[in-house]
């Protein structure tokens, strides 16, 4: 085994690692070695082609179809240099005041948060679309919800010369989309901070991690460094390998002997893909895709955020199959796409564990609350359809799923619990947070609030695993801000845990 | 499945149940359907590998037991409603089956350009630009 030493070692090159890479930066100038290990490739610009099958394989883990350990619900998330911040729409959001209040964590309060958001908003260069990017799926959206007098809100995002590919969940081919790929890591690339690409986290050792380096596959770079296994030592380890990867490497560390509530807490907005069928083209397939919201958490648990999704992806989360399954499909330009998601609560059974391998498994059941939420959402979003013009919606947990304009007085009654069969419909998810949260000691969490491992002084976490709870909104901003904690952290340890 | 080109005739009849419009597909494609279908297996870890081909061995059977053929003997009506009534068990494992290999077949059919094109996807990294200098495309294709 090839043997290394670093002052730092960041594990994940996401929302949180990207973070932490650029703000231990200034380590580098005091001569420290700051590296990060990335499992996913470092694609060329030219590479983002929008190919469907093709992108997925290359920036997510398990091509986005990463399944729960029962099979009834599929989990995204990227895996590449930037992490989901790859292949996330970019909508940019402060968490909620009464979120990290209820969340109570010692050590953490609102303000903190929001100052720490800020700093991203602004550096990620978050703004409103001009009203002339805005396409006809996010109008109608609008409109529907003006029609019923629901208040829908425009994200914030975060992209520099959008030109509406529409394809911002396959990676943009036009690089505006400001992930930590395009800000963050060049940045602290710039000012010497390492990475290397192709390096799966395998274990951790008393101050040291084990990776291996694998040879290149068919998008991306190499890796910098030859395949092969190497053991890091480093006064600090960061673990920022998102929530799953983050909590599957510390509990495959045997971590859960230290910090027992590693792994639990796991939640992750389960979502539906909803479709309305319209008269008329809609030119979906062109436009930023996610540019309008409804926020429901607060009073029934549920968002309702616009979307346009790519043909395999649609016909998988459309129920049924046969002659009216392919009608819908065939309707593809008419169609008008909503994506609700359960603000879903941590729960017992709902955690993050390993198998004898090593590898990931995510225990989740939807609790009643989920299923409600769900279902609520659909009831709301069939309406906002119909009130903007549909012709027919498509509900999963409808009897029948499709819902004709002269039943839409009937929504409440066709979109009920009932129909919810986990493992028929598709439920999708990919905002995965807990394993690793933050509280008060080893007894109600894993770390404290400033991302330190219980017990653990050189080990640091920096990534969605942290969160309690969940969060209630598109999650990486929050990531951001509790990842520049954990850095302030790092650089304030830095003369215990370094030496001189 | 054992191979791209090639399918299993259980998993063929499902891509023609699933999509009707699978049953006009000349050699070529089903060859590119099948390579989608053989990839994506392959890519799952291997305990899904064995449960993906297991399952659709016992969907061949179940059709025996119930109607005196196996699945890609019925025909298109009979298949329809078996696959249906799996969707719709009782058994968690028998609608993670179904849906899995539903998942298989839309993803085999709908992930080829060809029948992306046919239902009138056509995005551009150009974005507006390519829609503003072809507002056609905007269009059904049928």
């Amino acid at each position: 085994m090839n043997e290394l030493r670093y002052d730092v070692v960041i594990i994940g090159s996401g929302a949180g690692g990207g973070v932490a890479a650029l703000e231990l930066a200034d380590l580098v100038r005091q001569g420290r070695r700051v590296l990060v290990v990335e499992q996913g490739a470092r694609l060329a610009d030219d590479e983002f082609t929008g190919d469907e099958l093709g992108m997925a394989a290359a920036l997510y883990a398990d091509g986005g179809g990463f399944l729960t350990a029962d099979g009834t619900m599929t989990l995204a998330f990227g895996q590449a240099y930037g992490g989901s911040t790859v292949v996330y729409t970019g909508v940019s959001l402060i968490a909620p005041r009464r979120v990290i209040e209820r969340w109570n964590v010692p050590g953490l309060d609102f303000t903190d948060v929001e100052r720490r958001s800020a700093k991203y908003l602004a550096q990620n260069e978050v703004h409103l679309l001009a009203d002339s990017e805005i396409n006809e799926n996010n109008r109608l959206f609008v409109i529907g919800c003006e029609r019923l007098g629901l208040p829908a809100r425009q994200f914030p995002v975060n992209v520099r010369g959008c030109a509406g590919s529409s394809l911002c969940n396959l990676g943009c081919p036009n690089a505006a989309k400001l992930g930590t790929h395009r800000v963050q890591l060049p940045a602290a690339e710039r000012a010497g901070v390492e990475v290397v690409t192709r390096a799966e986290a395998l274990r951790l050792e008393d101050r040291a991690v084990v990776v291996r380096v694998h040879p290149a596959s068919r998008k991306g770079a190499p890796s910098a460094w030859e395949p092969g296994d190497y053991r890091i030592t480093a006064g600090v380890v960061v673990c920022a390998g998102g929530s799953i990867g983050t909590s599957a490497l510390l509990l495959r560390s045997g971590l859960d002997r230290a910090v027992p509530r590693l792994g639990a807490g796991f939640t992750c907005h389960p979502a539906h893909i909803l479709v309305a069928e319209h008269d008329r083209p809609l030119g979906n397939d062109v436009g930023f895709p996610k540019s309008y919201y409804l926020d429901r958490a607060e009073e029934d648990g549920y968002v309702l955020e616009t979307c346009m999704y790519f043909p395999f992806t649609t016909a998988k989360n459309l129920s049924g199959f046969g002659a009216p399954h392919s009608a819908l499909m065939r309707a593809f330009p008419r169609l008008q796409m909503i994506l609700v998601l359960a603000c879903d609560a941590a729960v017992p059974e709902n955690r993050i564990a390993v198998d004898r391998a090593g590898r990931p498994v995510v225990h989740y059941r939807f609790t009643r609350d989920v299923v409600r939420s769900l279902v609520q959402a659909t009831r709301t979003a069939a309406h906002i359809f119909f009130a903007a013009g549909a012709r027919r919606v498509h509900a999963p947990s409808a009897s029948p799923p499709l819902i004709e304009r002269k039943a839409s007085g009937r929504i409440d009654e066709l979109v009920d619990e009932r129909n919810f069969l986990a493992g028929a419909i598709s439920v999708s998810a990919a905002h995965m947070m807990g394993g690793a949260a933050m509280g008060a000691s080893s007894g109600n969490s894993v770390t404290d609030s400033w991302g330190r491992v219980h017990g653990i002084p050189w080990l640091r976490v920096a990534d969605g695993s942290l969160f309690p709870d969940s969060v209630e909104i598109n999650p990486y901003v929050t990531v951001m801000a509790l990842a520049d904690r954990a850095a302030e952290a790092v650089r304030a340890d830095a003369g215990a845990l370094l030496g001189a | 499945m054992s191979g791209a080109g090639r399918l299993d005739a259980t998993m063929r009849a499902v891509v023609e149940t699933v999509v009707p419009e699978a049953a006009a597909l000349d050699a070529a494609g089903w060859d590119e359907v099948a390579a989608i279908i053989a990839a994506a297996v392959a890519a799952r870890p291997r305990r899904q590998r064995r449960q993906i081909a297991l399952f659709v061995r016992l969907l061949g059977a179940s059709a025996v037991f119930r109607h005196g053929r196996t699945f890609a003997g019925l025909d298109a009506a009979h298949r329809t409603r078996h696959l249906s009534r799996l969707e719709r068990s009782a058994i968690l494992l028998v609608r993670r089956g179904t849906w899995g290999v539903r998942t298989l077949a839309l993803m085999g059919f709908y992930a080829r350009p060809a029948a992306a094109a046919a239902i009138g996807y056509s995005p551009s990294p150009a974005g507006w630009r390519a829609r503003h200098a072809d507002p056609t495309g905007a269009g059904e294709r049928r």
